[in-house]
């Protein structure tokens, strides 16, 4: 039976979503590890003590460097580990240094997956969720970039015993990049967008006024999102943007408002459960992928919605 | 970008030909192969071309002696990629035309190209978009960093050049943070589309595009035995692939008034609130 190992380049808080569903599915494996290149807090090894992980290795590294500790520490952490399949998020820095090593290790990574099996098959996305592959390394490490909310988070809760041990790394032997400065983002008390139930996104059709769109999605603890035109306007941060360039979703709802549906935009939502588009023009494209389409002004339809919501849940 | 670099850049520009994303788009259900005819130049790459042509222009110009090869790598129609490329202003192309890289993954395309560039010689910065829009990977370009020794200033949302100390600055988004980012050349650069805007060819810039050369090399050319390419060279095999059956529309009502209380409805009856 395969073993596995799990790596968080940070791990500052306690564990996202996101990673919380990383742990669960190295849970299916003989061995779990995680490997973690920064300080993990006691409160955070206190949460992946619910999941079956038997050992953490944590490489407190530099922060004026980019790239190389995380590099020297998963690197390091294969090794430790012996794993036959190393377990990463999908977002881009993740993808990428698995990318390397997967290099550098001649070994093999597929991005994009929502599934690993015990037998190391993976089930991916491909053409952007318009097909479902599978496939599998034929040679070396297997390194998986996974997509949130695919694997249903479950802890086993029977307080396992932790074996926590330092990790050693070598010196990095790549080109120098150095951080010259750092803008911390804005922080929002909403759901993270590619973690969320609930994905309320509005377009162009908002006009530069996100207002309605963020009282419904706070109405439902949804997170907001938005099309590349809102975005570009500078009316919502670019954070916000799904699609291609953008974010990727699949929440369990999907409210869309204001958005054409052009094809780069259908490729970051159209694996959502429900999809509910409100657009004025009846020919809009968007339509053609919702579960419940209302045409009609969205300035209207969204107050109103959000209205109903509280009145029901009051 | 405050004084221009004395010394010519040699920069590479990796363009993809892909099927066109206004198509529906194919996988062969016998050969699990992606469908490319209707191929185009990947919309992201033009963010490449564009943003390699405009840090020539920053530094003098092609008059410096500057140059910016369009290179792209597989069958005979890739080189209309690489022809575009050329309309938007690169100075000449580069084709490796092989059979034997068809079904490649990742790692031996990076292999594949990272050869490409160590043939060209002397290359100080390898320019590509941030990711294809055919796989989605987005990883070879950091793999090509690995292979190639070069710095990695991936997924580039603003791009700086100084010609006095020839570093490149980029910002890119990092977990909750952006970061300013610089690293002496050769570098391996991808840009997102927030990074420019790409330049419409005229039609004195496709008139001057016949008139530049596209080189063709093969594997043996570049000094790349078939077997480390393509399926055989690569590292993880695709064993099936199946259409995800397409969405259908489902009710579409008209506004009268009571639209959000009819949406309230539907969440309710499908459970979501
Ligand atoms: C390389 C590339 C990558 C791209 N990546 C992305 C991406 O990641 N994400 C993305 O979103 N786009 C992306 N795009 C852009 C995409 O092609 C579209 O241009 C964009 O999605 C359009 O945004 P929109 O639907 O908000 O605007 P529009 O297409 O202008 O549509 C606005 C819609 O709002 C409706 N409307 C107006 N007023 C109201 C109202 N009061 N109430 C209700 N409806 C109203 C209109 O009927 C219309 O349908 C990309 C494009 C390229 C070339």
């Amino acid at each position: 039976m395969p073993s596995a190992l799990v790596f968080f380049n940070e791990l500052s808080d306690a564990p996202s979503k996101a990673q919380r569903e990383l742990l669960t599915l190295a849970s299916r494996f003989d061995r779990a590890t995680l490997a973690v290149a920064s300080e993990v807090p006691q409160f955070a090894q206190d949460v992946i003590s619910g999941y079956a992980v038997d050992k953490l290795l944590i490489a407190p590294g530099n922060s004026d460097a980019f790239i190389d500790h995380a590099l020297s520490a998963l690197a390091a952490a294969v090794k430790r580990s012996e794993a036959d399949v190393v377990l990463v998020a999908n977002d881009n820095f993740h993808r990428e240094i698995a990318a390397r090593l997967a290099v550098r290790l001649d070994g093999a990574v597929i991005t994009d997956a929502i599934d690993v099996s015990a037998d190391l098959v993976v089930t991916k996305d491909e053409l952007a969720g318009s097909y479902s592959a599978q496939a599998k390394a034929t040679n070396g490490t297997l390194f998986v970039t996974v997509k949130p909310n695919s694997i249903e988070d479950a802890p086993q809760a029977q307080g396992q015993q932790l074996e926590v041990q330092p990790l050693d790394c070598e010196a990095a032997a790549t080109p120098a990049i150095r951080i010259v400065a750092t803008e911390a983002k804005a922080a929002s008390d909403r759901p993270k967008l590619t973690e969320a139930r609930v994905v309320v996104a509005g377009g162009r059709g908002v006009n530069g006024d996100f207002g309605p769109v963020e009282d419904l999605a706070d109405a439902l603890a949804g997170a907001v999102g938005a099309s590349r035109a809102a975005t570009d306007a500078g009316w919502i941060s670019h954070d916000a943007q799904i699609g291609q360039t953008g974010v990727t979703v699949s929440p369990q709802l999907f409210i869309s408002a204001g958005i054409s549906g052009a094809i780069q935009q259908k490729a970051g939502m159209q694996t959502s459960k429900c999809i509910i588009a409100i657009n004025k023009d009846v020919d809009a494209p968007v339509f053609e992928i919702a579960d419940l389409g209302i045409v009609g002004d969205l300035a209207k339809v969204l107050p109103q919605a959000a209205e109903e919501i509280r009145r029901r849940q009051a | 970008m405050t004084e221009e670099t004395t010394v010519p850049l040699k920069i590479v520009v990796l363009v993809k030909h892909v099927p066109d994303v206004q198509f529906d788009r194919h996988i062969d259900s016998a050969s699990l192969r992606l469908d490319r005819s209707e191929s185009v130049l990947s919309e992201l790459d033009e963010y490449a071309v564009e943003a390699a042509v405009a840090l020539v222009e920053s530094q003098g110009g092609f008059a410096a002696g500057h140059e910016v090869i369009a290179a792209t790598m597989g069958g005979k129609s890739a080189s209309n990629s690489v022809k575009k490329a050329l309309q938007m202003g690169a100075s000449s192309g580069l084709h490796l035309n092989d059979d034997a890289l068809a079904g490649s993954d990742t790692v031996a395309t990076s292999k594949a190209l990272a050869a490409l560039i160590e043939h060209v010689g002397d290359v100080d910065l390898v320019v590509t978009g941030m990711s294809s829009t055919d796989a989605e990977t987005s990883v070879v370009p950091a793999q090509l960093a690995e292979r190639l020794n070069f710095a990695q200033l991936t997924n580039a949302l603003a791009v700086e050049f100084d010609g006095a100390s020839r570093e490149l600055t980029v910002r890119r988004d990092h977990a909750d943070r952006t970061l300013s980012l610089t690293a002496a050349l050769p570098a391996v650069l991808s840009v997102t589309d927030q990074a420019n805007e790409p330049r419409y060819p005229n039609f004195k810039a496709i008139m001057a595009a016949k008139k530049k050369s596209i080189t063709e090399v093969d594997l043996a050319g570049i000094g790349l035995e078939a077997e480390t390419v393509g399926a055989s060279g690569s590292r993880s095999v695709v064993l099936n692939a199946t259409a995800r059956p397409a969405r259908e529309a489902g009710t579409v009502i008209n506004d009268s008034g009571q639209a959000g209380i009819a949406l309230v409805d539907f969440l309710a009856e499908q459970k979501l609130i």
